[in-house]
């Protein structure tokens, strides 16, 4: 495979460090001239990942090397289908985050914007850092980086609950991180001598034969360590973080964080152990494991929960084991369509909160037994929250029905039927969670409590949040009637 | 003398760098305005730093031998020479020391308004006695510049500490002097036994009988012992550190405690090879304590030095775990380590003195809200907590690595005791964090809080590039180990492995 050395990875990284500079030099006074950093480094972030798209497709590589830390050791980026796939969603969704993140936040007219966005573009510089990792040590220095980056944004209203629910999510990201990866990363540098992914796993054939057991055990350890995949039972970090103003919680379940979550397994399972490595070990069946488990419980867990951004939160739990579990098929189909899922999943799930934001905004709704009849007052929000319903459910000619059908022939050409229950079963949950919200807001008249009945009629939309909610559904539609790219792609990692 | 490389510069450049702080003292002695008094000190405290620039520069990393050598006769009755040179175990912490104690020099600026002249003087007379002490080839010159440096540092802590000062200073040159009694009867027996020389070259070469070792080893390492500080003696430590003035808990942390390791590396593992070997499961055994009880411990202190000091032992603990892995990853990870710790710890006793200067109380729960209140200040200590607690890209994260993997190496189940410590040690790191950083301001305190000035932006901002710096090219600093530590090794794992096969066995048996 060709390699070309370039700098553009280390670009699309930074622009938003710089960005984030001028955010904090312009200040909280020069509010116009702020945002437009973030959309200018936003645009620029895209197009830079953009240009290198025709590259990769080409089957070629791009790599760069910053430093030289121990021998073994680099910080050192490289390009390939798979980063690029994730890095083209990440800063596509930033973009319009952005711009719905003005519309939330001038809204309720917040506090603190200045460090909101600063906080915002360097977590958007640690995904890209991520995205773009050539080893296991640049990847541990991105992925603890937006731990700590995306804590002030979690807490960001700065009340008592706010800040709990930043505390459990640091406590439960980084002691995972220290608890199991530190041991994983240095195992994995004494057996192996490097930390450099590697198509065909970073352990040598006399390691993988003389340690079987220690591998399995590393290979558990990278799994929960890499806590933002929420995985069962790892996973209470994610409702706790619900906290957060919504663009934040768009931010957490569809760009950064759990996708780095899956990202970062999804390497682990690809390029630190290979394919071939965990065929062998059989250790992959411990992922398919608590995959199932967790797809299946985190649906039981979303059924009973009325606030509507916590039904959300235990969606996305459920809706992240499907890209593990797919990649732990180890099947060619099923990885196709565990890492189609991350596009697919991401363009549903933050139209879906950003409905969420918008119906707290203009309606000051929260709880799903409130919002009977407001599809009327809402019709664009509502259109676009239906459209990322279905998706999640999986319904033809949306994104999510391509990943799933993936899925299902991963896990027939795995012969796992356990598997295949777990998928139909969960496809029927999220039916019974997500349908009855669109029929609330469309089919039932709204229950007009006494002393309440002017709530309803000052209830408008805020463009600058419809505008990216709606282009983020259509674009889940394009996603689902022309999947061939993400899917391209997708195959581009199993050659 | 094929061990030595006689220095080549045309002047003494040890001997000057470790002597120009003693001749500003002495200038020092002459003066009576206290302002021309501070500046004079960081005249002298800054071209000491840029004197001993020229060491790094002309340093050979390709050689594990003794540079720059200066010797000359000094008693010739007893064999004993002022000799002095620097390999790349000790040369680093040349320019810690001098660059710690320019940054001293800034933090005591407007602390220190009583007794000005002799806080100097006292501050200067230290930091001659720290380099004194990393340049010594000779044992009973290090040994002078070892029991000098207490002179000072007590003065320092009984005269300028806080409310218990006395009984802290009392304690700490107790514990001190008791352990370095053992190490004067170390010495002389080792002079006697080794050919009545106190070359410490010389007296590496010797063969010592295993029985004599053991004996040895154990006073050598009951005085550094107490310096690292190891558990169980490190009591000392929390109260010398929690009653000192900022200037000499920096140099406490960053200077004082590296003394007790370095020992460890140039006088045990070399010159008692194999009552190293012999020792190295218990010294393991006690620095997994260090770091798990220490990072315990610190996690309940009310007190914010307390705290720090406490996270002290845990830091040390890796320090000499490292040392005692025996392998190369593991000791270039202790020294580097020394060498973090150093900075960072540094770092976060200015900040607490820094903070404490304007509010007078050290107490956690008097504080919140620092982010609102004086927000540059919470960036610096942000920087430091994040070192502190050995996050990955800033340079304890590097040291944490290395050590780790080295142990690991050596034994599985002790390496993953140090990963406990890692974690308890980003708890209390950043719970200290939330405790000072969040919530709301004491309103009790809050007129006394005006954001950090300029002095103190100059104080931490070298400590800041060089968390970075080393986070992301450690290799400036281990390129200048690697040889010489390799040749460490190498002697310590030629000795005689007939006479240490329990320990082996005991080794094989846990691991």
């Amino acid at each position: 495979m060709e390699t070309i050395i370039s700098i553009k990875p280390l670009l699309a990284i930074l622009v938003s460090t710089v960005a984030a500079f001028l955010i904090m030099l312009t200040g909280e006074k020069r509010a116009n001239l702020r945002e437009f950093w973030s959309v200018a480094a936003g645009v620029i972030k895209f197009l830079i990942v953009v240009s290198m798209v025709p590259v990769i497709l080409n089957g070629k590589t791009i790599e760069y090397t910053l430093l030289h830390i121990l021998p073994g050791i680099d910080i050192k980026f490289r390009v390939n289908a798979f980063s690029i796939l994730f890095a083209l969603g990440a800063s596509f969704l930033w973009i319009l985050t952005t711009f719905y993140s003005i519309g939330y936040m001038r809204s309720i007219k917040a506090h603190s914007q200045t460090r909101y966005f600063v906080c915002f573009a360097i977590a958007l510089t640690t995904t890209m850092g991520i995205a773009f990792s050539a080893n296991l040590f640049t990847m541990f220095i991105f992925y603890e980086g937006l731990t700590i980056i995306t804590y002030p944004l979690v807490g960001h209203k700065e009340d008592a609950e706010s800040l709990k629910g930043a505390r459990k999510y640091a406590i439960y990201l980084l002691g995972a991180a220290k608890v199991f990866l530190i041991a994983a990363i240095i195992l994995t540098y004494n057996l192996a001598g490097t930390l450099e992914f590697s198509k065909a796993g970073l352990f040598p054939p006399a390691v993988q034969a003389e340690h079987p057991v220690l591998l399995s055990i590393i290979f558990v350890f990278f799994f929960f360590g890499f806590a933002k995949n929420a995985v069962m039972p790892l996973h209470g970090w994610l409702p706790a973080a619900m906290v957060a103003p919504t663009p934040v919680s768009a931010l957490l379940h569809a760009v950064a964080v759990v996708k780095t979550g899956v990202f970062t397994t999804l390497t682990v399972i690809f390029y630190v152990f290979g394919i071939g490595l965990l065929k062998n070990l059989g250790v992959n069946v411990v992922a398919i494991f608590f995959a199932s488990f967790t797809i299946v419980m985190a649906s039981v867990i979303a059924l009973s929960r009325d606030n509507l951004k916590a039904r959300l939160a235990f969606s996305t739990i459920s809706q992240l084991s499907y890209i593990i579990l797919g990649a732990a098929l180890l099947t060619p189909s099923g990885i196709i369509g565990g890492v189609s899922h991350i596009t697919m999943h991401a363009f549903a799930k933050i139209t879906l909160f950003f409905c969420a934001g918008s119906l707290y905004i203009s309606s000051h709704k929260t709880e799903i037994s409130q919002l009977s009849g407001i599809g009327k007052k809402m019709p664009w929000t509502m259109t676009a929250f239906a459209i990322g319903t279905l998706s999640m459910i999986g319904i033809p000619s949306v994104g999510g029905f391509v990943s799933k059908w993936n899925l299902v022939m991963g896990s027939l050409e795995a012969k796992n039927i356990m598997v295949l229950v777990v998928l139909l079963a969960s496809t029927l949950l999220n039916t019974a969670y997500f349908a009855p919200i669109v029929y609330k807001a469309f089919f039932e008249k709204e229950h007009i409590e006494k002393g309440h009945h002017e709530h309803h009629e000052d209830i408008k939309e805020n463009p600058f949040m419809v505008v990216p909610l709606f282009l983020t559904a259509i674009a889940t539609i394009i996603l689902g009637i022309y999947p061939d790219f993400v899917i391209g792609l997708a195959r581009e990692i199993i050659k | 003398m094929e061990d030595i490389i006689l220095n080549r510069l045309d002047y003494p450049i040890l001997t000057i760098t470790t002597f120009l702080p003693l001749a500003g003292a002495f200038l020092i002695l002459f003066l009576w305005n206290s302002t021309l008094i501070r500046w004079i000190s960081l005249v002298t405290t800054m071209a000491t730093f840029i004197v001993s620039l020229p060491i790094y520069m002309h340093f050979d990393k390709t050689t594990y031998k003794m540079q720059f050598v200066e010797s000359y006769k000094w008693i010739p009755a007893l064999n004993i020479n002022y000799s002095v040179g620097v390999d790349g175990i000790s040369v680093l912490f040349i320019i810690l020391s001098t660059l710690l104690s320019i940054l001293c020099v800034l933090v005591s600026w407007k602390a220190i308004q009583n007794k000005v002249k002799e806080f100097f003087i006292a501050l200067l007379i230290t930091e001659t006695a720290m380099l004194g002490i990393f340049v010594s080839m000779d044992i009973f010159l290090f040994y002078l510049f070892y029991e000098i440096m207490l002179i000072p540092m007590f003065l320092l802590i009984g005269v300028w500490g806080g409310s218990n000062r006395v009984y802290a200073a009392i304690k700490f040159v107790l514990f001190t002097l008791a352990g370095s009694v053992f190490m004067l009867v170390g010495i002389i027996v080792l002079y006697f036994s080794g050919g009545k020389t106190f070359d410490i070259l010389a007296l590496s070469k010797v063969y010592y009988p295993v029985g004599l070792q053991m004996w040895l080893f154990l006073a050598f390492a009951a005085a550094f012992a107490v310096k690292v500080p190891m558990f169980p003696v490190h009591t000392w430590l929390p109260d010398a550190h929690t009653e000192a003035p900022t200037a000499g808990s920096v140099i406490l942390a960053g200077i004082l405690l590296k003394m007790g390791a370095y020992g460890f590396l140039r006088f045990l593992l070399p010159i008692f090879p194999d009552a190293t070997k012999i020792f190295v499961v218990p010294m393991i055994l006690l620095s997994v304590i260090a770091i798990i009880y220490g990072a315990y411990v610190t996690l309940m202190q009310k007190d914010l030095k307390r705290l720090i000091a406490y996270s002290s032992v845990s830091h040390m603990g890796f320090v000499t775990l490292g040392i005692f892995t025996l392998n190369q990853t593991g000791v270039v990870g202790g020294i580097l380590q020394m060498i973090n710790h150093g900075i960072v710890t540094g770092a976060l006793f200015m900040c607490v003195g820094i903070i404490y200067e304007r509010t007078h109380t050290r107490m956690i729960e008097d504080y919140g809200g620092l982010s609102r209140s004086v927000p540059i200040y919470v960036v610096f200590f942000t920087i430091f907590t994040l070192a502190a607690s050995g996050f990955p890209g800033l340079n304890s994260f590097i040291g944490e690595f290395l050590i780790i993997s080295g142990t690991f190496k050596a034994t599985m189940l002790f390496g993953a005791l140090s990963i406990m410590g890692v974690i308890l040690g980003i708890t209390y790191m950043l719970w200290l964090y939330y405790r000072l950083v969040c919530g709301s301001v004491n309103p009790k305190i809050e007129r006394h809080l005006h954001d950090i000035d300029l002095r103190e932006i100059i104080a931490l901002a070298p400590l800041v590039i060089l968390i970075v710096l080393i986070g992301v090219q450690p290799n400036l600093l281990t390129s200048y180990m690697d040889v010489s530590v390799q040749h460490l090794l190498e002697k310590v794992n030629a000795g005689d492995v007939q006479q240490i096969k329990i320990v082996r066995i005991f080794l094989e048996i846990i691991r």
